[in-house]
């Protein structure tokens, strides 16, 4: 490496240290009190002062396991991160694929399209979708002949709602990286399978797909992260988690126990048990990129 | 033969092509339908046979939005903070990424995975703590409580995505900088920074959006002081879940959403050569 003959050892941390101060005064610190108020019993008493603050071990995670409602939130949360990213994943890369295909002017107006989705705010993009379903007003309802059904009474429906909503602000990352990730390979590699006979199927199963590998483990990973922590979309389009709690997922969850039930302690005890699955999830992903032997 | 294969190719291409542009038709339909319904009289929002256009657009709705809650106001708000969060994180960022990509130094791959692992941390999860923080650091119902968390969260993707650019840039045009006598700040800010612009073009995209629509902190933070509210907040005013302000609501949609669609329009070119680039690397 040249820069080393250049550099004093301490440059690079100068350089660094801005992003080191903030990160651990603002990411690392508050994990910390995270874990640290999970383990205390922490409710508004303590919060103003009233009541001093004690240690419980971990009684709130025993609470919590304890609590039905807990592992019915975990189930629905997997279940709805897992749909919401199989149809990101085959919806983003089925466009991304029809990119290819098409000339200029219809390949503008779905980039164009799905820029105006990507870039939509979630709340505004939740509020929307909600227009549009609405039993009333709404064109949705009229269209399908559906009289003033209400999307969001029912548990499955208000999910599949806000499951659409999720995708539609969504799928544009995947497609827009995959069909980078399609430009980037060599015409020839292409050209050359069309021309020994291989069927669109089997270029894209045989040729693309282990080029693009790396590209889809990058994005499979971010819709994961990014769809098993969504909060907005719920909290707006079904009111905070849904008649009686019915369409909460852990995040909602969380926030509901600490801020409106003043449970902080078992909102953090939440919160540490959505950490520690994104870190399971982060540690496979860390060894994907190790087996196919990627440099940091 | 070329001739030939174009023939039999195109009613596959004809297929394909009206198909992307029926799937653009309906991906673009909720915005489309978003404007409309900003634009449309009361009478036609609450009617229940709507329709796809209409025939007396008003500005009512957008009036209704900027004189009842000090719109205007919340829309700095956002602004100050996305912009704040945005510049901030992109020269940090640039800071970092040059230490990790053009520097040997002990520890280089352990911070590395944990500007990685940093990324997945549900950051929705450490309200509770930071809402604690904040309150000790006399930061609640301040602008600062949004935009030190979020320069903290966009970080690790902003470094992450930023190495890739950084690299690119020959070792040899930092070897003949020096020769010719170029310190290492000046080589940093006047020669590799405006190399890197479009990099962090991209990277600012994400920056921007996250600060821009950030629903949770805002809701959060900014308790009791609502001048210093940000516009999802004050969007969610006119949508009450049992009687609902459409209009409102869609003016009110339709202001937050364009700053963020020129944004992108703007940045769209190299945000797909920036995120090519990126995960490739």
């Amino acid at each position: 490496m040249t820069s080393v003959t250049h550099g004093k050892s301490w440059t690079p941390w100068l350089y660094l240290a801005p992003a080191l101060v903030v990160l651990g005064g603002l990411l690392a610190y508050p994990i910390y009190q995270l874990g640290l108020i999970s383990l205390f019993h922490y409710t508004q008493a303590q919060v103003s002062g009233g009541e001093p603050t004690t240690f419980e071990g971990f009684g709130n995670y025993a609470e919590l396991f304890g609590d039905s409602q807990f592992w019915e939130v975990l189930l629905a949360t997997v279940l709805f991160a897992a749909a919401c990213v199989l149809s990101t994943l085959a919806v983003g890369c089925a466009l991304a694929v029809l990119l290819t295909r098409v000339r200029a002017v219809p390949r503008l107006a779905l980039m164009l399209a799905a820029l105006g989705a990507w870039a939509t705010p979630a709340v505004t993009g939740s509020t929307v979708w909600l227009f549009l379903f609405d039993p009333d007003f709404g064109p949705v309802n009229r269209v399908l002949g559906l009289g003033d059904h209400s999307w969001t009474y029912g548990r499955l429906s208000a999910f599949f709602l806000v499951l659409l909503e999720v995708v539609w602000c969504s799928f544009p990352f995947v497609m827009v990286t995959v069909y980078a990730g399609i430009r980037a390979v060599p015409a020839e590699v292409l050209e050359a399978a069309s021309l020994d006979g291989a069927s669109q199927w089997r270029i894209w199963r045989s040729v693309l797909a282990p080029i693009l590998r790396p590209i889809l483990v990058v994005v499979t990973i971010q819709s994961v992260i990014w769809d098993f922590k969504v909060f907005t979309q719920i909290y707006v389009m079904t009111n905070g988690g849904g008649i009686a709690g019915q369409n909460l997922v852990l995040n909602v969850y969380a926030y509901q126990k600490a801020f409106a039930s003043s449970q902080y302690s078992l909102g953090s005890a939440i919160g540490v048990v959505m950490l520690l699955i994104l870190l399971v999830v982060t540690l496979a992903y860390l060894r994907l990129l190790r087996r196919q032997g990627e440099e940091l | 033969m070329n001739l030939l294969r174009g023939l039999v190719a195109r009613p596959w291409r004809f297929a394909a092509e009206t198909t992307a542009l029926l799937i653009a038709v309906v991906v673009a339909f909720p915005l489309y339908w978003m404007v409309l319904g900003a634009f449309k009289p009361a009478g036609e929002i609450e009617s229940t046979e709507p329709r796809p256009w209409t025939t007396a657009p008003t500005l009512d709705s957008f009036r209704r939005v900027f004189e009842q809650q000090e719109f205007g106001r919340y829309f700095v708000n956002s602004l100050v903070v996305a912009g704040t969060v945005v510049v901030a994180s992109a020269l940090v960022a640039f800071l970092a990424a040059t230490a990790v990509t053009r520097f040997r130094f002990r520890f280089r791959t352990t911070l590395l995975i944990m500007f990685l692992v940093a990324q997945m941390v549900p950051v929705e999860a450490l309200t509770i703590p930071l809402f604690f923080l904040m309150r000790d650091a006399g930061q609640l119902n301040t602008l600062g409580s949004l935009i030190l968390p979020h320069i903290a969260f966009s970080l690790p993707f902003a470094i992450w995505m930023l190495r890739g650019f950084v690299k690119a840039v020959p070792e040899s045009l930092e070897e003949a900088a020096y020769l010719d006598g170029a310190s290492r700040t000046r080589f940093l800010w006047q020669i590799l920074f405006p190399l890197v612009l479009p990099g962090l073009v991209a990277t600012s995209v994400f920056s921007f959006i996250s600060a821009w629509n950030d629903f949770l902190f805002a809701k959060s933070f900014i308790i009791s002081d609502t001048s210093q509210s940000t516009l999802p907040m004050a969007l969610l005013v006119f949508y009450k879940p049992d009687e609902p302000d459409w209009g409102g609501v869609m003016a009110a949609s339709t202001v937050m959403t364009i700053p963020v669609l020129v944004f992108f329009v703007l940045v769209q070119r190299r945000l797909v050569s920036g995120l090519g680039g990126a995960v490739k690397d």
